[in-house]
């Protein structure tokens, strides 16, 4: 096996078909940029969901003086009520820490939270803001108990938790995630399809070549390599590319442009780079010369 | 060297056998004419020998390994050990003369020295010494095929088929390439040509292995062309 005649027949196979090439170039830079974005939005997902879980409280307000809802008959929580409300929820194995927050101290941390807006302080009566539990549950998904046990209790105004919120926010990025799969899966079938035409042709563009080699006793590795070597060059560009622009497109989106504006979002990092991005690059290499493979058995005889 | 054991050859596409009941034995370094019309099977007789097809009935034998049975990847061994010819050349027209003949020892794996040292030996062989570093498209009919001859012979088979070598040429030119094959022949290497050509089937006086529609209708040691179209 002659190394030098071999990579020199891949460099001229690349180049004949040199408007395919660049095709299966491009479709396999795009399929590794969506993956790799899937795959960084499901980062994200997590790494917020482990951040913001941890964090979320169910809150339970208590009726005031004044609030509207039937479970509030018009008056304000009793003693009797709020200890009964709170010895239910100690009881139960999926709640792991209850804070009572008086109204006093609602508005003490209203104020901290609305500092720089001091029109909205003003506007608001100390005494109005509603007591409430602060609930902590083990597994903060499952804060629909709470709200089942205790909507509908004596004394208790609403059940809120920002987990609704959250669950937007998820709900949206779980689309973005499975539009870049989608999208990606669709690639990964144009880019099969490419590199099978482009080897095919480059087969039939060789064909006298390989006649030759086939009669006067090549063996079949020397007669195919130069096509998986065309396949494996391919995907190792287009993988190479794809991977640039994945951390382009993620130096300007989160870094330029999210970051800054959301502060208290935990974005993402570079710890993938080293991670993720090989295995991507393998991933598409060995799927190019795979594909490259199953055509030359189809095209080349031996 | 080569034996043909009652060997049938049917192509899927043909209800017809292409080749029915051939027992044919071929001797090392011996000269065979295969002739018969066209359709008669000389050339499912080549690629039979060849592997290129596997017969349907009966045994292929070459230097004493039935190729049916060889497994694949077994294949380019044994065609290391046969030279091939065509009536159009098959000559990569991108390639000087000496590249495609040095191109049967590269794809083949032979060393750097080895190509240097085959090539031009070969090449002087055939007659083409001085034109090393011309084109193909440079040639007349009769040297291309001479570069097709030192192609095929370059790594020194054991066995050279030659399917209407001369079927492009005119009788002179013909007449010089036979003496060319005639000389391979004397080296050892044993020739099996098929052909139309009846002048020189008659001249070389050679065995002469006749075909029709798949059968062996005459087998002479020094026959001469005999077949009336």
């Amino acid at each position: 096996m002659r190394a030098g005649l071999v990579l020199k027949e891949t460099g001229v196979g690349l180049r004949r078909n040199l408007s395919l090439t660049i095709a299966v170039i491009i479709t396999v830079a795009v399929t590794l940029t969506l993956v790799g974005a899937g795959l960084l939005i499901r980062r994200q997902i997590e790494d917020m969901k482990d951040f913001w879980y941890d964090k979320i409280n169910v809150s339970i307000y208590l009726c005031g003086n004044s609030s509207p809802e039937p479970t509030c008959a018009g008056q304000a929580v009793t003693q009797a009520q709020r200890d009964t409300i709170r010895s239910q929820l100690e009881a139960m194995p999926i709640v792991k820490q209850v804070y009572y927050e008086s109204s006093a101290q609602a508005y003490t941390n209203y104020k901290k939270l609305f500092k720089n807006s001091p029109d909205l302080v003003k506007n608001v009566d100390p005494t109005a803001l509603p007591e409430s539990f602060r609930v902590k549950l083990t597994d903060p998904q499952k804060f629909d108990v709470i709200r089942t046990q205790f909507a509908g209790e004596q004394g208790v105004q609403l059940v809120q938790t920002q987990s609704d919120v959250l669950r937007k926010l998820f709900r949206l990025l779980h689309g973005f995630q499975a539009g870049a799969f989608a999208f990606a899966i669709g690639l990964v079938v144009a880019a099969a399809l490419l590199i099978f035409n482009t080897i095919r042709i480059a087969a039939y563009s060789r064909r006298r070549e390989t006649g030759i080699m086939r009669l006067v006793g090549a063996s079949r590795l020397y007669v195919q390599l130069p096509f998986l070597l065309e396949g494996a060059v391919v995907g190792f560009i287009g993988a190479a590319i794809g991977a640039g622009v994945l951390v382009l497109l993620k130096w300007l989106f989160v870094d330029k442009g999210l970051r800054p504006n959301i502060p208290a979002i935990n974005f993402i990092g570079w710890d993938w780079v080293p991670t993720v991005l090989p295995l991507l690059a393998l991933a598409a290499v060995a799927f190019s010369v795979v594909a490259s493979f199953v055509t030359v058995q189809r095209y080349t005889r031996v | 060297m080569i034996t043909f054991e009652s060997v049938s050859k049917t192509y899927p596409t043909s209800p017809r056998p292409a080749l029915s009941g051939v027992t044919v034995t071929i001797a090392e370094s011996q000269f065979v004419f295969l002739v018969g019309p066209s359709g008669s099977g000389k050339s499912t007789v080549l690629r039979l020998i060849l592997r290129e097809e596997k017969p349907t009935g009966g045994r292929v034998v070459i230097m004493d390994t039935d190729v049916a049975r060889l497994p694949s990847r077994k294949i380019p061994a044994l065609r290391r050990q046969i030279g091939v010819v065509f009536q159009d050349f098959r000559l990569l027209p991108n390639r000087t003369v000496r590249q495609n003949v040095a191109f049967a020892l590269e794809v083949i794996g032979k060393s750097r020295a080895a190509v240097r040292e085959l090539v031009p030996e070969t090449l002087e062989l055939v007659g083409l010494q001085g034109k090393a570093d011309r084109m193909p498209d440079e040639l007349s009919g009769g040297e291309q095929q001479r570069v097709a001859i030192a192609r095929a012979y370059v790594n020194r088979p054991r066995i050279l088929l030659a399917d209407e070598p001369t079927g492009n040429l005119d009788p002179a030119t013909s007449v010089g390439l036979m003496k060319l094959l005639d000389r391979i022949n004397r080296t050892g290497t044993t020739v099996i040509m098929a052909t139309h050509d009846s002048q020189i089937v008659d001249s070389m006086r050679r065995r002469v292995i006749e075909l029709d529609a798949g059968h062996v209708v005459r087998d002479q040691a020094r026959g001469v062309y005999g077949y009336a179209p």
